[in-house]
């Protein structure tokens, strides 16, 4: 599925300073029923943000009204566990086109890049920054760059580069699809399947 | 440059049908298993695109995540996971995948079900949009995760593109301690790496312990690879793993066999190959493993105490807040505390084995009556099995129940779910939060662990109910 470009993006961030936030917090296990990829934004956080009775739980990030934008900043470790895309879906469609830690599972990592969410993985010490910049002001903005592989704290200009590989990078920048690119050497893979039996 | 290579790497190496400069490399897949909670929106994908699966013979269908394990014979009550397997079902008939849906004979969890047919083989790359998937690298298989966007990829073009990860072996030496089983191993290895430790590695286990390990044991140890961030594990297969595979119903036959055997046994690691990160662990030194936090990693020895914030990796208020949620103090025992519920079963722990080890410890014991037990075998081939050794019987005299196959409580996506607050000890493979049910306390353990605890009501050591087996 194509999805939008990613150059760069200036926002305010949303600060969940957790280690190891598994997918099955990020969306619980009962809401992956549906056959569309619609609406997984209601569900994201669903039990750390809804208490049982529905009712918001006044403590999580999301249910404050000063933290906003389209950044979501973790802690160490970030999207372990569970395969399921639907944590990346549930992430873009509350509108988080980001995530920032200092560490990502692999999974989630990739599933978010094949989706149009950057993960940027910056240093410990980097992230604990951004933490900070935040807790000293919610309006706090954020500069994330594809093109240059850097995420800047507006508020004191200090900055970091973060690793992508290149091929995911021209994707993200551009929108193209990994399938595409799969069905244009479509020749040489069917050459390579008639040499495995199996 | 040196021409040896380790076991992942002769795996890899043989499927890289093409390398992308400074990006992932296109890997042919020779198995897709396919689920019923991960797949729709890729079949919705390859609609959009008007595009056909290119390899149905290499896809196989199973529905298991989002199933009930009673009166499967019914209409599934649930109207939206009753709609998920109707699209899996339609799907599969519409793109000429093999379907073993609820009902059928062959029914069960794709990784229990995988390998009892044959359709898991050494030296094989298979994927399947579920993060257990590492479970048939106890084969020698490369055998690994993948999200909903690969499952569309995979159905199109039979490939994946994927960056090579690094490569670690993990060395356990000895012998087990009686009482010791694969899930303890596992749960030992994770306790030590943490959950995040093997991130961005494919982990080989070697060893005397995985050599004198059986398939299933195997296959326990390899599940678990994902729960300490690898995205697999993968043990060199052996006379163990031939014997195990030869005459399954989609293991090659005749001439085909001598071929493929041809080619396993050249499937080890080289003398002197490298690996990124290599770990020794002594055996003999493991417990029975049981885990008092909300991940993998928060494991330790049944007897010894929750360690105190300052003993562990990470943030101390990532610790804290797990404690906080399992009701649990620094400091505090685990043998003695009371528990609500009991699950043996899942993709971990559901196989005959694992059975065979709860009925020894129930066999003339009664369930405690505080503890509701779950007991879900991960297919009907498992079932039989059950039925057939006599193991339903002792079961049924200790006042247990049998349910029928699928995921279950595992994940909770059906009825099974752990009720809040509630203590369940569970041989399956996560301990997050919520993981069997809003609210529910999970502790991770051993089959054996599971089933001491379901007779006395509490956490047990269950060597104390074990009759030790004199050698000779």
């Amino acid at each position: 599925m194509a999805y939008d470009k990613f150059t760069t993006l200036t926002s305010t961030a949303v600060p969940l300073p957790i280690e190891n936030v598994d997918t099955d917090q990020i969306i619980p296990a009962r809401f992956l029923k549906a056959t569309e990829r619609k609406g997984f934004g209601d569900n994201l956080f669903r039990d750390w943000r809804y208490n049982q009775d529905n009712s918001p739980k006044e403590d999580f990030v999301l249910n404050h009204s000063k933290y906003s934008g389209k950044i979501l900043v973790g802690g160490k470790n970030f999207g372990s566990g569970s395969s399921r895309e639907h944590a990346a879906w549930a992430v873009y469609d509350y509108g988080f086109r980001c995530v920032i830690s200092s560490f990502f599972a692999d999974i989630f990592r990739g599933n978010c890049l094949n989706i149009g969410v950057l993960p940027a993985q910056v240093s410990a010490e980097f992230l604990q920054k951004i933490f900070t910049a935040i807790d000293t002001d919610p309006n706090a903005k954020f500069e994330v760059s594809l093109i240059e592989q850097k995420v800047t704290i507006l508020a004191t200009g200090e900055s970091e580069s973060f690793d992508i590989n290149h091929y995911k990078k021209d994707n993200m920048t551009n929108g193209f699809d990994d399938i595409d690119y799969l069905l244009n050497i479509k020749g040489k893979i069917q050459e390579f399947a008639t040499s495995r039996p199996l | 440059m040196s021409a040896t290579k380790t076991l992942f790497d002769k795996v890899w190496d043989s499927h890289v049908v093409h390398q992308i400069e400074n990006g992932p490399d296109v890997l042919f897949i020779d198995r897709h298993m396919v689920h019923e909670v991960t797949s729709p929106v890729a079949f919705l994908g390859l609609k959009n695109r008007g595009i056909r699966v290119m390899h149905p013979e290499k896809t196989f269908a199973t529905a298991d995540h989002n199933t009930p394990t009673i009166n499967q014979h019914l209409p599934v009550a649930d109207p939206l996971s009753a709609n998920q397997l109707k699209m899996l079902e339609e799907n599969a008939n519409e793109y000429g995948i093999s379907y073993w849906g609820l009902g059928h004979e062959k029914n069960g969890i794709v990784h229990v079900v995988g390998p009892e047919y044959g359709i898991t083989l050494p030296g094989a790359t298979i994927v399947c949009g579920d993060s257990h998937t590492s479970t048939h690298g106890a084969f020698g298989a490369i055998a690994f995760g993948i999200g909903t966007s690969e499952v569309e990829m995979v159905l199109a073009t039979q490939c994946i593109m994927q960056p090579k990860p690094k490569r670690m072996r993990i060395n356990i030496t000895g012998e087990l301690q009686y009482g010791v089983t694969p899930k303890d191993v596992a749960l030992f290895i994770i306790s030590q790496l943490t959950t995040s430790g093997a991130t961005g590695y494919f982990v080989e286990y070697a060893g005397d312990v995985f050599k004198n390990m059986t398939m299933e044991g195997r296959m326990t140890v390899c599940n678990l690879s994902i729960e300490m961030g690898a995205r697999g594990g993968m043990i060199a297969p052996d006379e163990t793993t031939f014997h195990y595979i030869k005459g399954r119903e989609f293991t090659p036959k005749g001439e085909a066999w001598d071929k493929a055997m041809d080619y396993w046994q050249t499937l080890y690691t080289d003398p002197d190959a490298i690996f990124d990160k290599k770990l020794t662990f002594d055996g003999s030194l493991i417990e029975p493993m049981i885990t008092y936090g909300t991940n993998p990693g928060m494991g330790m020895g049944i007897k010894n105490d929750i360690p105190t914030a300052d003993m562990v990796q990470g943030g101390a208020s990532t610790y804290k807040k797990s404690l906080q949620y399992m009701k649990f103090d620094e400091g505090d025992s685990m043998i003695g505390k009371p528990i609500d519920f009991v699950f043996l079963g899942s993709c971990t722990n559901g196989r005959i084995e694992d059975f065979r080890a709860f009925a020894s410890i129930v066999k003339g014991r009664k369930k405690a009556d505080n503890v509701t037990a779950w007991l879900v075998p991960g297919s009907h081939k498992v079932e039989s099995a059950i039925k057939e050794e006599g193991i339903l019987d002792i079961l049924t005299d200790a006042g247990f129940e049998l349910r029928e196959p699928g995921c279950s409580a595992c994940l909770a996506m059906n009825d099974d779910k752990v009720p809040p607050g509630k203590l369940a000890v569970s041989t399956s493979n996560r301990n997050f939060e919520g993981r069997q049910g809003p609210g529910s306390r999970t502790l991770l353990a051993s089959p054996l662990v599971a089933a001491a605890a379901a007779v006395t009501g509490k956490v047990t050591d269950p060597r104390e109910l074990m009759h030790e087996i004199v050698a000779g």
